[in-house]
């Protein structure tokens, strides 16, 4: 493999790992801050003892988070030199608003609120993890701001041989920046939300702490129908910005060759890029997908082949992500609506709480395939229709890049092995005995 | 003017971070030394444990002002040194994960493992910045394009390996310093004896720098042509001699504030010593990345400006309130009661 191959798989290790952590981060900072709240307000100490157990599995996932985002910040100058030099003007701001105006008050505050149980008062305690909470998704948003910006570059000029910034108003309101931070979001809250259903149905189960188990239950099982409602209905705009922005994003999405109006959805297809056509199709949806991209079943789609076959993504991983996401989205939709009916008598419903401890895993997966359609899909762009992800490399060895990406491999390994044992063992061990049960 | 605000910016940043950080990445080389048994070790951890992860993201605002600032500078910096980067990261990231991870087992070999992670993670971090800034200061073998001719052997000359040990052994003193403040008793002598100790060493190694910084970079005769510029190395002297003054009566945190000036005066006359430089060429003058070769466009410093100069402020105001919230003494009882 060369450089640029092998610094797009150091690339691929780096941000997929990293993503594993990112969501309970976002997501699950937001629950612990509702439950210390709940907490103050209603003194009533299982809030307190939610906090203190579901912010103790926060913590363990936030610090894997941190230090892999380390890595993101690194890469894009040493393994993406040439592209850190052509738009840094733009894109390296957007990094550096992120390190001033959220990952202080995010870093700072996560030591304040994990030391100052005994130092602050109930309130201000509290306020920490809201800081947290804020910061961290304040922090996705200048991110995925940054990401909108490759995904659809806006409000710049082409000066001194470089992207320059010419309107950071435009930048930082694109539509696109916007949809992609609310989808992203909603994926991360799922997340969050699957975590503690699943976990609780297995203490639930075993019938240990239940009562705390069915409070931490019921505040994930609103939070959980909610988003998965909101990140489908959501969903399809992102379709129709993708029409307009991505073409050729969308339509490998869709494994879509032929330019067309009232254009259908196949819901079954396997794309066969050689002959450009798809190899087998059907379950077709008429007029579906000039409906989803255009809100009119008779609007224009552009096809693949309307663009030279240098410039588009590969189809079939982007086309089965795409299926994958859309499916799971509707499942948890199912399971949301099922948890949040049964909320009440949930400790009734054996067989589905035996099944949930074993969804944690797929808000995680979805939110995997979703940076892999708008990664792959953007390809062979590293910005939009502005410069290829092959001129962006850095002027370095393949031994260097090797070494790295095997040293990543490593160290990435024991970090997520590690990680992921103490999620399970402080998850199954439980909270800590209650006051009155202590005595 | 745009370009030398950000320049100021850029030096003041690493200042702040090496000043902040500089404390818990000693603290973490001399803990083997330091803490005897497990509650000690805890002691330490919990002198650097409210700190050192806001300390860190000054090395971050370091990173992303030479990002968003000066972008040619930071894709050749982050390019050619590209193998040092690396190991500063994974350092990092292994140093990270240690605090969180290191009291989540109850076995001894766990806690071995995750203490080494924190302990090379701390050393090396100071020897590879200090490696790649005396580097930075004689002069790094970039040529007109921007492309660095040389390997990691190439950053291993004697006068970058000389500034390797400089800031090892300048951590290492803040960090004993740091933790005398924060304690009492036998830990806070045994801290108090190490950082006089150390003081020896560092005073050697600061001054033999000091001079081979006189004929392995141009650093003193670009400040001695700005004579009012000489205050900076003064303000580095004067903190490395009043560091040991306060130190000998036990005024820890005067001593630890004196060696935070040595600090901020060392780093600050290196940078200015550059100016207009951010990585000059060693090749070629004419091909150095200067402050005005490398900057973003006029809007982009402007805006960045404005965003600098409404948030750090307030960075710093919440900062200073956590070091005051946690600035109470750590002893064997206050470690069992909480945490």
């Amino acid at each position: 493999m060369d450089v640029l191959a092998l610094s797009r798989l150091q690339f691929a290790v780096a941000t997929y790992f990293h993503f594993l952590f990112v969501p309970l981060t976002l997501g699950l900072s937001m629950l612990v801050a509702i439950m210390e709240t709940l907490y103050v307000r209603s003194g009533d100490e299982d809030y307190k003892r939610m906090t203190k157990f579901w912010g103790k599995l926060f913590l363990i996932n936030f610090a894997v988070g941190i230090v892999t985002g380390l890595t993101l910040e690194f890469q894009f100058g040493t393994n993406w030199s040439r592209y850190s030099a052509y738009v840094g003007d733009i894109f390296g701001s957007l990094l550096a608003i992120e390190a001033t105006a959220a990952f202080f008050l995010e870093s700072t505050f996560i030591a304040v609120w994990f030391f100052g149980w005994e130092k602050l008062s109930k309130k201000a305690h509290a306020t920490a993890i809201w800081l947290v909470a804020i910061a961290s998704n304040i922090s996705a948003f200048w991110i995925l701001v940054a990401n909108a910006w490759m995904q659809h570059p806006t409000g710049f000029v082409m000066r001194n041989g470089r992207a320059e910034l010419a309107d950071f108003v435009a930048v930082i309101t694109q539509r696109f920046a916007i949809l992609e931070f609310i989808h992203t979001l909603g994926g991360a809250y799922l997340t969050a939300g699957f975590f503690v259903l699943g976990i609780s149905a297995w203490h639930l189960i075993r019938k240990q702490e239940t009562e705390f188990f069915r409070k931490s239950f019921r505040v994930a099982a609103v939070w959980t129908l909610v988003f998965a409602l909101f990140e489908i209905a959501q969903g399809h705009m992102n379709a129709e910005i993708l029409g307009k922005a991505q073409p050729t994003k969308l339509a490998a999405m869709e494994a879509h060759w032929e330019t067309g109006r009232n254009v259908p959805m196949n819901l079954v297809a396997w794309p066969d890029a050689a002959h450009e056509r798809n190899a087998v199709q059907g379950l077709a949806v008429p007029g579906g997908l000039s409906l989803m991209a255009t809100y009119s079943t008779d609007g224009e789609v552009k096809g693949l082949k309307d663009y030279p076959v240098a410039e588009r993504p590969p189809v079939l991983p982007v086309f089965l992500s795409f299926r994958a996401m859309v499916g799971l989205a509707f499942l948890f939709l199912a399971v949301g609506l099922w948890a949040f009916l049964k909320r009440h008598a949930i400790t009734e419903q054996h067989r589905f709480l035996r099944v949930l401890p074993w969804l944690i895993p797929l808000p995680y997966l979805a939110n995997e395939l979703g940076w892999t359609i708008a990664e792959l899909g953007r390809q062979p762009w590293i910005v939009y229709g502005l410069m290829k992800t092959s001129d962006a490399v850095s002027p370095i060895s393949t031994g260097q890049v090797g070494t790295s990406l095997v040293a990543f491999f490593l160290v990435y390994a024991l970090l997520g092995a590690v990680d992921f044992y103490l999620l399970f063992k402080f998850a199954r061990k439980g909270p800590e005995a209650a006051p009155a049960a202590a005595k | 003017m745009f370009e030398t605000i950000w320049f100021v910016i850029w030096g003041v940043a690493w200042a702040v971070y090496f000043m902040l950080d500089g404390f818990d990445l000693g603290l973490g080389t001399l803990f083997p030394f330091l803490a005897k048994d497990e509650t000690e070790k805890r002691i330490l951890v919990n002198a650097m444990g409210p700190f050192w992860d806001g300390n860190e993201v000054w090395l971050i605002t370091a990173g992303g002002v030479t990002f968003a600032a000066f972008p040619r500078a930071y894709a050749i910096m982050f390019s050619g040194l590209y193998t040092p980067l690396m190991l500063l990261l994974f350092a990092l990231i292994l140093r990270g994960v240690a605090f969180e991870f290191r009291n989540k087992e109850d076995s001894r070999a766990w806690r071995a493992t995750w203490d080494t992670c924190l302990v090379a993670g701390s050393f090396l971090p100071a020897l590879l910045l200090g490696v790649a800034f005396a580097n930075i200061f004689q002069g790094l073998p970039l040529d007109a394009a921007g492309l660095f001719h040389g390997n990691l052997f190439t950053l291993l000359n004697p006068y970058g390996l000389l500034g390797g040990v400089l800031f090892v052994v300048i951590f290492a003193v803040h960090g004993a310093l740091w933790l005398a403040t924060r304690t009492e008793g036998d830990l806070q002598a045994r801290a108090g004896r190490m950082a006089t100790s150390l003081w020896i060493v560092e005073a050697v190694v600061a001054v033999a720098f000091l001079a081979m910084t006189w004929f392995s970079t141009r650093l003193w005769q670009n400040v001695l042509a700005k004579p009012v510029l000489l205050v900076l190395p003064l303000l580095a002297v004067a903190g490395l001699l009043a560091l040991r003054v306060f130190a000998a009566k036990g005024a820890w945190w005067k001593a630890w504030f004196a060696s935070s000036a040595l600090i901020l005066g060392a780093v600050l006359f290196g940078v200015a010593g550059l100016f207009p430089n951010l990585l000059p060429s060693s090749l070629d003058p004419a091909a150095s990345v200067t402050a005005f070769n490398a900057a973003s466009s006029p809007l982009t410093l402007k805006i960045m400006l404005g965003v600098v100069l409404c948030f750090l402020p307030i960075v710093i105001g919440y900062q200073v309130w956590v070091y005051l919230t946690f600035r109470d003494t750590l002893t064997a009882e206050s470690i069992r009661k909480g945490y």
